[in-house]
């Protein structure tokens, strides 16, 4: 005991200058982190204040998870999130790789830069202001694609009413946010292979082509398998704004843009149902963990430097 | 391998002649070159293509809006839009205000937060090290979602309706700590701090006269991110704030997505208008997404390359 207090003596400056985030955590990330037992009981408001209603409200072990899985929105909500996020990581690879070694390739740099921060403007805005500019196309009286279908006689479309084509806009406009950032890393990347490759290969009268496909992509393999796990990891999570924001919260859209995370905020804001949504929200932070540790532990097998512990 | 050696022969030739240098033996075909310039730029285009649309939109006049919808060469343009903006958008200004500040506030708060964790952690001889960086990174794999986290704003820190439940849930990252504790671990030397302490420096002076004059660019990066995060955030105000005085930016733009009633009823001069035909409700929405983008429409470009390098630095191992 004594050996801990002199430590914590002796390291006091640092413990000072953690002290103020070591705080936060603890409020902000760890206390909810203790909420989530609201999950295992069935959550009333009790008179006396939240922590009267969060021990007086009776446990109910797993009833929750029952009912969430009893409903088709647990399956409706898992597919759509996984569906989604393979969509997206897996054309998102393709399209920042293949984005990268172009804009290697390009002759005139100058353009190439101006290429790459036009490329990078949607990374810096917010869903809001897109789900505008995509209202622009789709809004039912004035938009850019009921105007060409009509311009050709047919009638107009309910855009945000049909749910067949979202799946198809919600992956292209996820692509096409992440693209110029995404491509940042590959291309940082392919600046730092050996010239000489490309030389010695060249002289050996191999293509372009056949340069690409033995010394660019075998190169960037690693990052690329790193990348591609970790982000496996994440896949249980959404970006909020693309899938509530961008179909403007249209309750016939549900079927397609209902992810875990816009799940739990109906969940919480309309139907005011606090068990449930935590319940899911737990289901997706424990599976979550499960997936990030199994992706740690595939790219530790791989490239042991690139684990993020 | 004569066939090889024609073009190498052909280059220097070449160079003999005109004493310019030839291009790259090893680049793509001129023709190759136009078409993927005309494919990357066809995408770089569309990057930007849909804000100078609404830029293009808010300049027209509503009721030719009504009839042609919206047009990338409308018949009528006008400043009707900002006209309205400037008397009646009193809403706009307040949630101007409430952005500045959240994100002038938040930022200062993130990099004080930030640097000084990373730094205590990115210290060798910090006895506590380890349990610290856990403390934080753990927070990367799991959390408890969003309906404790909500509970605990509203119920325990009683924020519901005040600025700080704008400010306070999105000062602390995980991922800034990473940034942050890799640019002072790579960019600060042991030798540089071993030396100040033999001079007789204490740890807090270390910190400050050594270690952060060097890390400007670290802090500028991650002063970057959170500016962005702060600026763009919505979600903060659509779970905790009802008073329209604390609405940000952003959320503003969410509230009059359906109808402009929000717009109208906050600004201080009542002005009667006929409601089908004068309230230039589509116009004045696009005009209010261009002023809420224009700042960092502008200022990107600026700042691009320190995302970048926030971007790659993070990939960096200690």
């Amino acid at each position: 005991m004594q050996g801990i207090f002199k430590s914590l003596m002796k390291n006091k400056a640092f413990l000072l200058l953690v002290l103020p985030g070591a705080a936060w955590f603890i409020i902000f990330a760890y206390l909810p982190m203790f909420g989530t037992i609201i999950a295992f009981k069935d959550f009333r408001i009790h008179p006396g204040g939240f922590l009267e209603s969060v021990l007086k409200s009776e446990w109910v072990g797993f009833k929750n998870f029952e009912f969430l899985f009893s409903t088709s929105d647990a399956y409706i909500i898992t597919r759509n999130t996984i569906l989604y996020n393979l969509g997206l990581i897996f054309l998102g690879l393709v399209l920042a790789v293949t984005l990268a070694i172009i804009m290697n390739e390009l002759l005139n740099k100058r353009l190439a830069k101006i290429y790459q921060t036009a490329m990078f403007m949607p990374y810096f805005l917010s869903w809001v202001i897109i789900s505008y500019f995509v209202f622009s196309f789709l809004s039912v009286e004035k938009g850019v694609f009921n105007q060409i279908i009509m311009y050709f006689g047919g009638d107009p479309v309910s855009w945000y009413s049909e749910t067949g084509y979202w799946p198809y806009f919600l992956i292209l406009l996820g692509l096409w946010k992440g693209a110029g950032y995404g491509s940042v890393v590959y291309l940082a990347a392919i600046a730092g292979i050996d010239r000489s490759y490309y030389e010695a290969a060249m002289i050996d009268g191999a293509t372009k082509w056949k340069q690409i496909r033995y010394i660019t992509l075998p190169l960037l393999r690693p990052l690329m398998i790193i990348l591609t796990i970790l982000a496996i990891g994440g896949i249980f999570r959404s970006d909020f704004g693309l899938f509530y924001q961008v179909p403007r919260d249209s309750g016939a859209l549900y079927p397609v843009t209902n992810v875990i995370d816009t799940f739990v905020y109906r969940g919480l804001t309309i139907m005011g149902d606090t068990g449930m949504s935590t319940a899911t929200g737990l289901y997706q932070s424990v599976v979550g963990l499960i997936l990030v540790l199994l992706a740690n532990y595939a790219v530790r097998k791989i490239e042991k430097d690139y684990a993020v512990f | 391998m004569s066939n090889l050696s024609e073009p190498i022969k052909r280059a220097s030739a070449h160079t003999r002649r005109t004493g310019k240098k030839s291009r790259d033996l090893n680049a793509i075909s001129p023709l190759s070159n136009v078409i993927f310039n005309i494919a990357i730029g066809l995408f770089a285009l569309s990057c930007i293509f849909p804000f100078l649309f609404i830029v293009i939109i808010s300049f027209t006049d509503e009721k030719t809006l009504a009839i042609n919808g919206f047009k990338l060469f409308p018949e009528v343009w006008t400043l009707d839009a900002y006209r309205f903006l400037m008397e009646s958008g009193q809403q706009m200004a307040q949630s101007f205000g409430v952005t500045l500040t959240v994100t002038v506030v938040g930022t200062a708060l993130t990099l004080y937060l930030v640097t000084t964790y990373a730094y205590a952690i990115s210290r060798k001889n910090f006895a506590q090290r380890r349990f610290f960086s856990f403390l934080a990174f753990f927070t990367m794999l799991f959390s408890g979602g969003l309906v404790p986290s909500y509970i605990v704003v509203t119920q325990v820190l009683h924020l519901r309706d005040s600025i700080w439940a704008l400010i306070l849930p999105s000062i602390m990252n995980a991922f800034y700590i990473i940034v942050m504790r890799t640019f002072f671990t790579t960019t600060v030397p042991d030798a540089v701090i071993e030396s100040a302490k033999i001079d007789g420096a204490t740890e807090f002076g270390i910190y400050t006269r050594i270690v952060l004059p060097i890390s400007l660019p670290g802090i500028a990066t991650i002063g970057l991110f959170s500016t962005l995060g702060f600026w763009n955030d919505w979600f903060n105000a659509l779970l905790y704030i009802d008073n329209a005085n604390l609405i940000p930016l952003q959320t503003l733009l969410i509230r009059i997505q359906n109808n402009m009633d929000f717009v109208v009823q906050n600004s201080s001069r009542v002005v009667s208008y006929d409601i089908a035909s004068t309230l230039p409700t589509e116009t004045v929405r696009m005009a209010m997404v261009v002023l809420a983008t224009l700042p960092v429409a502008l200022a990107y470009p600026f700042f691009q390359k320190y995302f970048i390098q926030g971007l790659t630095i993070g990939s960096v191992k200690e």
